[in-house]
């Protein structure tokens, strides 16, 4: 057992994967010497070499677009954007091929691609490096997506990203990088994508919640313990495409209140679907209308305001109290 | 320190060996075996036919919208008699004639044309992508074949296509840019038609080449008479050998001319002069390629009359197998994952429930 950063963790995976398999590939802008803006590939150059920890000219259409040619000569590429908000200059090649070569050819050619990117905001960063796009890949069938909220489900899901022969978009969120260590075991494991967790059990409200609102929902679970005697479930998606339905219902039945927090805008948010599969699946358990607590339907503050627009755990509080107090 | 002209290390050149009045230039013409040029007519000949019968078709209502390669057979036919069979191939959909030379059936193309998505799925063995509509992005993926066939070491390469309006696109300056930086085994074939739908080549670019482009990416290019068989064999030959001993990319302009319309969903009079296509209708390639053939006592009228009938029964039995094809109606939702989600899989058990209703016999009536 080791305590590592999610920073860490995320290298031990790919550091695991290349290790075991000398098809997987990882290329990106400053993947190489530089070890990754966030330091993700460190040591994968000197240990794999250039030509498999490969960095790239500076163009994300090409970095994903060429991992798509790779992967049809059975090389597993995971391919690292170096933010969220510039994602979108490779979004073309994620929409038109990376996602439809599996159904295009009927099984022919597939797209077998991790696309890892950092996610979120809360790290004081420039402009369009603080985005939560995730309701917009989520979106487009044919993609998994998948966002880990701590160091030991995060190797245990890029490890899994790896192995699965599907396309994954792999969002990484900032704030918890290096926010905390956690006991990470020696031997490689995996978790199922598409499958959530009971991060915490209670009985009178769910709080869903992913990534780095994880610890915005748990942070609220407590105070809502310590200081209002309610005693809130929080779940912890993981992965947004496919979503766990099934977790969230079974929570939802149990203790008839639900609030859904995630920081990416709330129109058409992932929370918008969460709340559509509940009131699909549980309606009438439910003792009160669902809340979400999200960010707001604007372009994410500059960072001098932007814990303004980022749900804390006393907006999750009030929410829950309102759906408590229906 | 003076000002001089700064010397670039790649060159630009044209190439043409067989000309529009049938003269050729002995000293290139390569020495291909005869039967191999029959075939290469034939193939030709079959794309053209299939593009007239593809036509009528769609005008009929019995195929989808269709884009026509008429006039620009010999280029893409050129670079797939130029790999091997192990090397792969990323097509546009105006390469028609290279990939029934590489094997993909007539039957294929109409199921393409006709709205079956299995129109897609390359023979077994034919390691060739199924066309891209969204322009130029191919030529990233065409990029990462590349990389990959560099990596794999094994001396293949990859031939990938885009139009001369892809040449507007930044998804054909980037991977161009990849290749020259990774030195890729690439050979990128730009058909310069004249036309990106309605708007002119001059439209596109300012440059005067297409192929000059490759002198900024670091690698040789290469103006080729595109309606010249003889020349593209020749440059592609040369650009894959290049390619396969370690020597990179190089950038093909194979100049031809859409003698067609862009699809069946626009009417070139609008935009372009009858006289600028009758211009160009004399150096139609399919042309000059059987004038070279009957120079060469390769092809005679009974020999032309035979050819013609094979192709025909070809094609019509392409039509009619084409015709019979049958999907199942449920069957979209099988390939968005290598294991269908639990959502889909509700999906698609409430899709064949709702099919079943709807296709259930109507209730006997009551009296």
């Amino acid at each position: 057992m080791a305590q590592l950063t999610m920073v860490k963790a995320l290298n031990l995976a790919l550091a695991e994967a290349m290790r075991e398999n000398p098809n997987v590939l990882v290329l990106g802008q400053d993947v190489g010497l530089d070890e990754g803006v966030f330091r993700v590939t460190e040591g994968l150059l000197q240990e794999f070499g250039p030509d498999r920890c490969i960095d790239t000219p500076l163009a994300e259409a090409a970095i994903v677009g060429g991992g798509i040619g790779l992967a049809f000569t059975g090389f597993l590429p995971v391919c690292e954007l170096q933010f969220d908000g510039f994602s979108f200059q490779a979004f073309h090649q994620v929409e038109n091929h990376v996602r439809r070569f599996r159904n295009r050819t009927r099984g022919r050619y597939t797209c077998p691609l991790v696309i890892r990117m950092p996610y979120g905001g809360g790290i004081r960063a420039v402009e369009h490096h603080s985005e939560a796009p995730e309701a917009t890949y989520a979106h487009l069938a044919g993609l998994k997506v998948v966002i880990p909220s701590g160091p030991r489900n995060a190797r245990a899901l890029l490890r899994a990203a790896i192995l699965d022969p599907d396309p994954v978009i792999f969002f990484e969120p900032k704030a918890v990088y290096r926010a905390f260590r956690e006991e990470v075991p020696d031997a490689p494991e995996t978790m199922p994508i598409g499958k959530g967790v009971v991060a915490r059990p209670g009985k009178d409200v769910t709080l869903i919640a992913y990534g780095a609102m994880l610890r915005v929902a748990l942070d609220a679970a407590e105070e809502l313990a310590d200081e209002h005697d309610v005693d809130a479930e929080v779940l912890d998606l993981l992965s947004v495409s496919p979503l766990d339905g099934e977790l969230i219902n079974e929570s939802v039945r149990r203790t008839g209140r639900a609030v859904v927090v995630h920081e990416a805008p709330r129109h058409c948010g992932v929370g918008a679907e969460i709340v559509a599969r509940i009131v699909e699946g549980s309606l009438l358990y439910l003792e009160a209308p669902v809340k979400r607590v999200t960010g707001y339907d604007t372009i994410i503050p500059y960072f001098q305001n932007e814990l303004t627009y980022l749900p804390d755990p006393a907006r999750v509080v009030a929410a829950a109290l309102e759906t408590v107090r229906f | 320190m003076p000002r001089e002209p700064v010397k670039l290390p790649n060159r630009v050149e044209t190439l043409s060996i067989l000309a529009a009045d049938g003269r050729v230039d002995t000293d290139l013409e390569p020495a291909l075996d005869p039967a191999d040029l029959r075939r290469l007519y034939r193939t030709m000949l079959t794309c053209r036919r299939f593009d007239e019968r593809a036509l009528t078709l769609q005008r009929q209502g019995r195929l989808g919208t269709y884009g026509p390669s008429k006039g620009q057979e010999a280029a893409s036919l050129g670079v797939a008699y130029a790999l091997e069979k192990d090397d792969w191939l990323v097509p546009t959909f105006r390469e028609t004639a290279g990939l029934l030379w590489r094997g993909w059936p007539v039957h294929t193309w109409l199921l393409y044309w006709g709205g079956f998505e299995a129109g897609n799925v390359p023979p077994d063995g034919v390691r060739d992508l199924p066309v891209s509509v969204p322009i130029a992005s191919q030529c990233q993926y065409g990029m990462g074949l590349a990389w990959g066939c560099k990596l794999r070491g094994a001396g293949r390469v990859c031939a990938t296509f885009c139009g001369d309006g892809g040449t507007s696109e930044g998804d054909f300056h980037e991977a161009l840019n990849f290749a020259g930086v990774f030195n890729l085994p690439l050979v990128m074939v730009v058909q310069n038609n004249h036309w990106a739908i309605s708007v002119p080549r001059s439209r596109q670019t300012a440059s005067q080449t297409i192929a000059q482009k490759a002198i900024a990416y670091g690698m040789d290019g290469l103006q080729v008479d595109g309606n010249d068989i003889l020349a593209m064999i020749v440059a592609t030959r040369e650009a894959v050998e290049k390619a396969r001993t370690g020597g990179g990319p190089t950038l093909i302009e194979a100049v031809t001319y859409r003698l067609s319309m862009h699809t069946t969903a626009d009417d070139p009079k609008k935009y372009r002069k009858d006289d600028e296509v009758k211009e160009w209708e004399p150096r139609d390639p399919l042309l000059r390629f059987r004038a070279y053939l009957q120079k060469k006592g390769l092809l005679d009228e009974p020999g032309e009359r035979e050819i013609d009938a094979e192709i025909a029964a070809e094609i019509e039995q392409a039509v009619r197998q084409y015709e019979q094809y049958r999907q199942d109606p449920a069957e979209f939702v099988q390939y968005m994952y290598a294991e269908l989600t639990p959502e889909l899989q509700a999906q698609q058990a409430e899709l064949r429930a709702y099919l079943e209703r709807k296709h259930a016999p109507a209730p006997a009536p009551v009296s």
